[in-house]
């Protein structure tokens, strides 16, 4: 008897050996994502070098999804956010600021193309990498003459956000991570692996060893951020990636960083160069 | 008078007579149950769409009674038969009397 549970012990053992790794198949094996039957999107990718073997492949957020949520981001009718870029898009054509000037009077939105892609970046006249967020507020207060800009994460600068976004829908994640931007992203890095909370929970715990299982009732994905700002079912509204950011270290029941901050602004050009390969789908629709 | 409120409607350009089509529309409106307390306690007063009709060539083909339950930005996905060319209207009625219209045209051959 005694060998009998020790062999079959020992058989159990092998077994959660075996299934210790990430619960690969769980990602969604349909891989192809084309919005409104012309933007293709890249949902999967070789890992980028910094990444040094930690994860082989990277899937966008997209694959994690059931097939009812993704179908709702294959087409701008479908999605809501694109409510929200509507209204982002009244907003750019009106007029703010002391300077008399709406955002249309400079730029089209067309011209946002590379931008999301390419951001946060280095800013060499402010010293500091930006984020959009960060951007839109420069532009306000030193262009537009507006006293009160847009708050980091208020509706308003989210819609903004969501419409930068979809105008670089189909380009490929390519953020620099070195040059000046080098020490905010070794920085990020560090962040990203340190855990934090009474949960004692890094990123990389659920993101990078665990995705694909799950969590209570979440199922965990790369925690890749090409598809922000999401419009998150759970919200009926569209969520930020610092507000993200937030949520997630409370979730660690951790005291916070706040949306703006210095850190999080360097987790998000780390977080946002683990992407480096997928393409940008937001405004992208999520739980 | 709610802020924003910007209808959508999405409707195949063509079909052939005799062909049921998919019609889509959505219009963003907050839908305000008049359940939810702001911050301070007091009820937010209701403010919904309360009805939605839809109309081809002047032929009513439904209409639709909404309920506070109905959450923000209501979508309304049917099928209409279409056997002549024509033009579809929507109209969306607000609590508060507002009126939202939308058109959209099909050539059916």
């Amino acid at each position: 008897m005694t060998k009998k549970t020790l062999l079959g012990g020992g058989a159990i053992g092998a077994l959660a050996i075996l299934f210790a790794g990430v619960g690969v198949a769980d990602i969604d094996e349909e891989e192809s994502l084309i919005v409104n039957g012309e933007i293709e999107m890249i949902t999967e990718a070789a890992a980028p070098d910094h990444l040094d073997g930690s994860l082989s492949t990277i899937y966008s957020g997209w694959r994690f999804r059931s097939d009812e949520t993704q179908a709702i981001q294959a087409d701008d009718f479908d999605n809501p956010a694109f409510i929200f870029v509507d209204q982002a898009i009244t907003e750019f054509n009106t007029v703010m600021g002391s300077e008399g000037n709406s955002c249309a009077s400079c730029h089209s939105p067309g011209d946002f193309e590379m931008t999301r892609s390419t951001y946060p970046q280095w800013d060499e006249e402010r010293g500091e990498v930006q984020t959009v967020e960060m951007q839109i507020i420069e532009c306000q207060t030193e262009r537009m003459g507006m006293e009160e800009p847009y708050a980091y994460d208020a509706q308003v600068m989210r819609n903004m956000s969501a419409l930068v976004s979809s105008e670089g829908r189909g380009q490929v994640v390519n953020v620099a991570i070195d040059g000046p931007a080098q020490s905010a992203w070794e920085e990020g890095r560090e962040i990203y692996y340190t855990r934090f909370g009474q949960l004692e929970l890094s990123c990389a715990n659920c993101h990078e060893q665990n995705y694909g299982n799950n969590i209570r009732a979440d199922h965990l994905s790369q925690g890749m951020i090409n598809g922000f700002p999401t419009y998150r079912l759970k919200q009926a509204n569209l969520v930020s990636v610092h507000n993200r950011f937030r949520g997630c270290i409370r979730d660690t029941r951790a005291e916070t960083f706040p949306v703006g901050s210095p850190e999080f602004v360097a987790l998000e050009l780390y977080v946002q160069s683990r992407a480096n390969g997928l393409t940008i789908e937001g405004p992208a629709v999520r739980n | 008078m709610a802020d924003n409120v910007t209808p959508r409607v999405r409707v195949p350009r063509d079909a052939s007579a005799g062909d049921s089509v998919s019609v889509r529309t959505l219009i963003s409106h907050p839908m305000e149950s008049g359940v939810r307390r702001d911050g301070d306690g007091n009820i937010i007063p209701r403010q919904i769409i309360n009805r939605f009709t839809c109309e081809f060539n002047g032929e009513n083909v439904i209409d639709v009674t909404l309920e506070p339950a109905i959450s923000t930005n209501p979508y309304f996905q049917f099928e209409a038969i279409v056997n002549e060319t024509g033009t579809f209207q929507f109209t969306w009625y607000d609590d508060d009397g507002s009126v939202y219209e939308e058109t959209a045209d099909i050539t059916v051959s």
